[in-house]
């Protein structure tokens, strides 16, 4: 074996330096390299949440409008096709989850009617909240095409008409809360799209 | 042990994760289906190969006092790199994978290796070693992985036999420590008759 | 070696007791829970029972015969118990094919992976009913109509637990004197007219069975006692605190599966503690874990969990509660180092 460098100070502090001197240039030329990628491949993250919510469409506007209390600001993604409203993708959330808050994609149609819903970020129990997303269950379907003006956004036991998911009413619960947040901001801001 | 030999006793005779019982961590927490148990364990093993290799080759180099800090130093540069070009190329994977990604670094199996067999050797063993090490650790989490998935979900590979789930304490933390209990069982029953 | 003399330690006096006979005292001891059982849900719950029993007896004998080629122990009744106590732990509705998971789960990993009777850690059947739990939350929460029912059960119970109910009702921001209107009465929830597993509904039934066994001595009094005690004392003293938000004591004592667990689960001889300091503490443990768990916990029931983690402290308990050795006296520390 070769004869290994003396522990001495001069020689460790070399060492290290030299290191992470290598350690760092190899780190920023990877960093440039993905910087990119990696802003695209989020950007895509967002906007195929929002396709799967709305319907087809060829721009899209991003603001963040007040919700309906004025407390709280909901991110509005509004897609026009040829220069056509074709309907609003509102980024809502709810802090009544089972597992706290989670947010929700709500694509409405210029008439406020849900089109569709994507679950973003979720800590709800597996297997019983977590049918509040398409993959799990048919839950998330029976709000496709229904207005919130005549469809009351509760569950059946609260006088709704919303049927809960079997033993995760908390989760059914939040998620109606997240709708009927982002249907009462888009009836609030309507007149800004 | 000619180079074979080094390559394949990560896969059984030495299995980190079956005999050695290394890096239980990510092994516990991503094997929640197999593709994210053949994640971790490809990208643990490109920063095993990669940091074997670089430490065999700056071995000479480096003071014995400061031997430790500098391997660190190196695994998390490699796994700096996985993390990036993960986070652009699979952001899928890379979400499913979240906090442990970037904890490869305290991967017992990654310093373990680099301290045990890399400082020691030269560089085409160290990397086969590594490699071998790596893939080991990889067929493990995804044995796993298929496990869990197929009991937890009744699925494997993605593709689902069943709509929804089947037995959910397999893929929640409970059902990590029942399936990988039962495939050490499993693997030192057939050691013993082998 | 075939002739090998037992040596063994005195006293050399032995008692008329085997497995065999305590374990089917218990089975004898069940057996007004079962009856409840059958009283209100019917076929439905013969079902459960029978294939309960039939498949932890089976997995028994597969995994002695097959798998650890051991002596076959079947006839001492423990899976007999096991496989009824699982049943009283499962909703009546249950399908089959999971009732045959939970008997695999009791026998083979709570028991069998640890090797055997006397050897295993936890409950079998609370492992297998906590496996069922998380594997399958619906199906395990999801209570059917009790179907003979003298005397009016309110349709609004049917469905969830009174339990659920209450920790549901204050997750939605109710206050207790909001729901307590639609819970069952104390009578009902004595008498087991409330949605529950099998065998956990009718608390005097338990009662009934608890006090046989405590008359044949197949337990003894402090284990259910003080996780009774604890339960009242610590539920009692949250109510009074604040009586809108925290459940009155006797409800906490009626429901869910507190009787059966402080009875027939905790009382096992093998998972619970030796000496009598030992068992009380076992016992003050468990009533405070369950009330913990009911109060502030994610799930509306925590009886099993609390039992469970009880259960993993028992060999500490155990090494600090020696039991006394014969003419020594209490207090004085012994000489022998």
């Amino acid at each position: 074996m070769a004869s290994k460098k003396e522990s001495s100070f001069v020689n460790m502090v070399l060492t290290l330096l030299s290191i992470t001197a290598f350690a760092a240039l190899a780190l920023g030329v990877v960093y440039v390299v993905t910087k990119n990628p990696i802003e695209i491949a989020q950007k895509q993250k967002q906007e195929a949440a929002i396709r799967q919510v709305l319907p087809a469409f060829d721009s899209l506007k991003v603001v963040m409008l007040p919700d309906a209390e004025g407390n709280d600001s909901l991110q509005f993604n509004i897609a026009t096709k040829d220069g056509k409203l074709i309907g609003v993708a509102i980024k809502t959330y709810t802090n009544k989850g089972f597992g706290g808050r989670f947010d929700v994609m709500v694509g409405l149609l210029p008439d406020g009617t849900i089109n569709n819903t994507a679950v973003l970020d979720m800590k709800e129990t597996p297997g019983l909240g977590t049918n509040i997303m398409h993959k799990n269950s048919d839950f998330p379907d029976q709000f496709e095409g229904k207005n919130p003006a005549s469809f009351e956004l509760k569950v059946t036991k609260d006088g709704g008409d919303v049927d809960a998911i079997t033993a995760a009413t908390i989760s059914s619960r939040a998620f109606c809360d997240a709708l009927q947040r982002a249907y009462k901001s888009f009836e609030k801001n309507k007149s800004k799209f | 042990m000619n180079q074979i030999q080094n390559f394949t006793k990560g896969f059984f005779k030495e299995s980190p994760t079956f005999v050695l019982l290394l890096g239980m961590c990510p092994t516990l927490a991503t094997t929640t289906s197999a593709i994210n148990g053949m994640g971790m364990g490809l990208a643990t093993a490109f920063v095993l190969t990669m940091s074997n290799l670089a430490v065999s080759l700056v071995k000479d180099l480096i003071p014995d006092k400061i031997r430790i800090p500098a391997f660190v130093v190196i695994i998390a540069t490699f796994v700096t790199i996985v993390e990036l070009v993960m986070q652009a190329f699979v952001p899928g994977l890379y979400e499913a994978l979240g906090i442990f990604i970037p904890l490869i670094v305290v991967n017992c199996i990654v310093l373990g290796r680099a301290e045990a067999y890399a400082s020691s050797h030269g560089p085409w063993s160290s990397t086969v070693d590594g490699l071998g090490m790596g893939l080991g650790f990889t067929m493990a989490l995804t044995i796993l992985g298929a496990v869990r998935e197929l009991l937890g979900s009744g699925a494997i590979f993605g593709i689902h036999f069943i709509k929804g789930n089947f037995m959910l304490i397999f893929i929640l933390a409970p059902g990590a420590f029942i399936a990988l209990g039962y495939l050490i069982a499993l693997i030192n029953r057939i050691r013993k008759t082998s | 070696m075939k002739n090998m003399l037992t040596v063994s330690g005195s006293p050399h006096i032995h008692g008329d007791e085997s497995t065999r006979k305590i374990m089917f005292g218990v089975v004898y001891a069940m057996i007004p829970a079962m009856l409840v059982s059958i009283y209100f849900f019917g076929l439905n719950a013969v079902r459960v029972l029978l294939l309960s029993a039939v498949a932890c007896i089976f997995f028994e004998w597969v995994i002695q015969k097959f798998v650890l080629k051991g002596p076959l122990t079947i006839n001492d009744g423990s899976a007999l118990v096991t496989g009824v106590l699982l049943a009283f732990n499962v909703p009546s509705n249950l399908p089959s094919w999971m009732v045959i998971i939970g008997a695999l789960v009791a026998i083979g990993i709570a028991k069998m992976s640890f090797g055997g009777l006397g050897k295993n850690v936890f409950n079998p059947a609370l492992v297998a009913r906590v496996f069922l739990l998380i594997s399958f939350p619906v199906q395990m929460t999801t209570w059917p109509v009790p179907k003979i029912l003298p005397g009016n059960l309110s349709d609004v119970i049917t469905g969830a637990t009174p339990l659920g109910m209450v920790k549901e009702g204050l997750r939605a921001g109710q206050t207790l004197p909001q729901i307590m209107p639609h819970l069952p009465s104390y009578m009902q929830e004595l008498m087991g007219q409330m949605g529950g597993s099998m065998g956990e509904v009718s608390a005097l039934a338990i009662i009934l069975g608890g006090a046989y066994l405590l008359y044949k001595k197949i337990i003894t009094w402090e284990i259910p006692v003080s996780i009774l005690v604890t339960v009242f004392l610590f539920s009692g003293g949250l109510w009074l605190v604040n009586p809108l938000r925290y459940a009155d004591p006797f409800f906490q004592l009626l429901t869910g599966g507190l009787m059966l667990g402080a009875f027939f689960m905790a009382t096992d001889m093998v998972t619970s503690p030796m000496t009598r300091n030992g068992k009380l503490i076992f016992g003050v443990g468990i009533g405070f874990l369950t009330i913990l768990i009911r109060v502030w916990g994610a799930y509306p029931e925590g009886v099993s969990f609390a039992i469970l983690l009880m259960n993993a402290v028992v060999p500490l308990i155990n090494r600090g509660f020696k039991p006394r050795r014969f003419g020594e006296k209490p207090g004085v520390v012994p000489a022998v180092k």
